[in-house]
């Protein structure tokens, strides 16, 4: 497959380049933290991240978007008929991203692109999307990749893999995809002998970070309302203030709302995230809400995570081990914790 | 992409006639036409199924269907005013211009129902879809395809039962066997039976033999039907029951519906009492 090097600099003129082709989304450090950002040819990315505060979650599944309009106008012989909105679904490379968020992507396919049914915008921004991967030199003391199926140069679902060796990066395609990227990329060819035993080097000490050992291979079989009748959840879920932030956080959650707003008489119908932690998630009209505790909600967020989705599809846990839901959590409720007293119950 | 294949794209309909159900006026049941002949044919459902109603400006309710697939040119659904969607839905003027996504979710399990039995115990609002089942079997291109059909009807008063001409019409057939009642009533005329859900159909359900119970209702019916059935000799496997859950998405995407690792829009919202027993208890 394909291999190009740049340095930095380099790199940043073969983003540029690659806009004419792509929209172009990379991180930008804005204060403390990185953000995706889409590239408009000035200022530079920053790469040297440990990763972006939010996932890039919503450049596939924006937090708000607009699914149909319509107007109300009695006078419009189109009054109260739905029209799909007009999107931007056109390619886009999202340059920088860890392979953690990268297998986020490849689990919510799993609910947004199946037998049944296929969620139109969601498929086709997937489709049209390049995914840039740059492997992780330095994980993060809450990073646990490695303990749910990834790593951190982990290419699954990549279109190509980037290694940041310092002062210059080595990229390789992966799919064809990637290769068509790269070749609009330009750049010097492959590394040299010396560049890729540090690639090597690199690939083999980024496991050796990761101190995060969880243990996920019991889950399956366990007995599910023995699960949900467990003593433990009181205990997990005290401490919660059911701020929604670990949902929001985490790039595996795909859980939507849909309203309809109105402004004069044009209307729209929008999808935004929501989250399991909100009671009204699940508050009948009648008034019944099956979930109205909190407990009952903290339960449902690890299991639906941790078993709901392990005894759907078979396949591990629906967490890519980013460990973000565990760096901000503003009480300190850790899902590797959770997970452990779930595996071991 | 085609507009036809997007699941969340309500076909247009218009309101043809709305009917005032009940006497609290709470429930009134709409009857919708399709602007457009091909999505009529596009939507083909089957008794026990629901649909989204989408109103411009307000949003969408699920909705189970009431009326029956033998029934052609229109959909019925009776809606009870509960919250922001309903609430309008009850103002609007016949020919009103709105949305039906759908049908969404499984239905009851005719195949299996086939050469048997059929009992039907139902309380309260929570009869469209058996209406939609009644209706169907009743049709003449059916109704051989089944053994003895016994609904046991209750609602709190004689003016808030549903589809009350029906009823009488039921309950003039040979075909099927109509237990109407009401929790109260001081009404001399009422000719139907008086008493709570559960205790009419202990009195009227003979056996299970060769036997489908479906039930719907209010929870508190629901609870106390399942001790009757089961002492009549009805395994959970053929006590059906519908479930009702805040839905959005209604195709198994939004993920607010589930009950354990199933949603109700999608692999619901008609289970069996023994696949309910296998789930936690979170609905």
């Amino acid at each position: 497959m394909l291999e190009r090097t740049f340095t930095i600099k380099e790199w940043t003129e073969a983003l540029k380049k690659l806009r004419s082709f792509y929209r172009v989304f990379a991180p930008f450090k804005e204060g403390d933290f990185h953000s995706f950002r889409e590239f408009d040819g000035s200022g530079s990315p920053d790469f040297n991240f440990g990763n972006t505060r939010l996932s890039a979650k919503a450049l596939i599944y924006p937090q708000s978007e607009r699914m149909f309009d319509y107007t109300l106008d009695e006078k419009n012989p189109d009054v109260n008929l739905y029209k799909e909105a007009v999107k931007d679904l056109s390619p886009q490379a999202i340059v920088g991203i860890r392979p953690c968020d990268v297998k986020g992507f490849r689990l919510m396919k799993r609910n947004f692109d199946n037998e049944e049914y296929r969620d139109p915008w969601w498929v086709q921004r997937f489709e049209s999307t390049i995914l840039v991967g740059f492997g992780c030199n330095d994980p993060c003391p809450t990073c646990f990749c490695t303990s749910v199926g990834g790593g951190p140069f982990n290419e699954e679902g990549l279109d190509v893999i980037a290694y940041n060796l310092g002062e210059r990066f080595v990229l390789r395609a992966l799919t064809e995809k990637g290769e068509v990227f790269l070749a609009k990329a330009e750049g010097d060819t492959g590394p040299g002998e010396d560049e890729r035993r540090k690639m090597e080097e690199l690939k083999r000490s980024s496991v050796e970070k990761i101190s995060s050992r969880v243990a996920t291979d019991q889950l399956k079989l366990k007995e599910v309302n023995a699960l949900f009748s467990a003593p433990f959840w009181e205990e997990t879920a005290f401490s919660c203030i059911n701020c929604g932030t670990c949902t929001f956080f985490c790039p595996t959650c795909w859980c939507f709302d849909i309203q309809d707003e109105v402004f004069g008489k044009e209307g729209d119908r929008l999808r935004n995230w929501d989250s399991c932690m909100f009671p009204l998630f699940t508050l009948h009209g009648s008034g019944h809400n099956p979930r109205e505790n909190k407990v009952q909600r903290v339960r449902q967020r690890f299991m639906h995570k941790l078993k709901y989705y392990v005894d759907k599809y078979n396949d591990g846990v629906q967490c890519s081990g980013c460990g973000r839901c565990v760096r901000y959590c503003p009480v300190n409720i850790d899902i590797r914790e959770v997970a452990e007293k779930m595996n071991s119950y | 992409m085609n507009q036809t294949h997007n699941p969340y794209f309500p076909y247009p309909v218009r309101v043809e006639q709305i009917v005032t159900e009940t006497e609290d006026e709470k429930l009134k049941t709409f009857k919708l036409r399709f602007l457009n002949p091909e999505d009529e044919r596009k939507f083909t459902y089957i008794p026990g199924q629901f649909a989204e109603l989408s109103v411009p400006g307000k949003g969408e309710v699920p909705i189970g269907i009431a009326s029956s697939p033998t029934e052609k040119g229109f959909l019925l659904f009776t809606v009870n005013e509960v919250g922001l969607v309903t609430t309008y839905l009850h103002m609007i003027k016949e020919g009103y211009v709105m949305g039906v996504r759908g049908p969404l979710g499984n239905w009851y399990p005719w195949e299996e129902m086939e050469g048997k039995n059929v009992v039907i115990v139902g309380g309260g609002f929570a009869f469209t879809t058996l209406r939609s089942s009644i209706v169907y079997m009743l049709d003449p291109q059916n109704r051989q395809r089944f053994g003895e059909i016994t609904v046991v009807y209750g609602a709190r008063s004689p003016g808030l039962l549903l589809y009350r001409e029906e009823l009488s019409d039921w309950e003039k057939r040979n075909d099927i066997r109509m237990h109407i009642t009401v929790d109260a009533t001081d009404d001399p005329e009422w000719k139907y039976n008086k008493g709570f859900v559960p205790a009419v159909a202990k009195e009227k359900i003979k056996s299970a033999d060769n036997a489908i119970a479906i039930v719907c209702g209010p929870p508190i019916m629901i609870r106390f039907t399942q001790p009757v059935l089961e002492e009549l000799g009805f395994p959970p496997e053929r006590i059906i029951l519908s479930l009702e859950m805040r839905m959005k998405c209604g195709i198994g995407m939004c993920g607010r519906c589930n009950i354990g690792d199933r949603y109700v829009c999608k692999d619901g919202p008609v289970f069996s009492l023994a696949q309910l027993k296998e789930l936690p208890p979170e609905y």
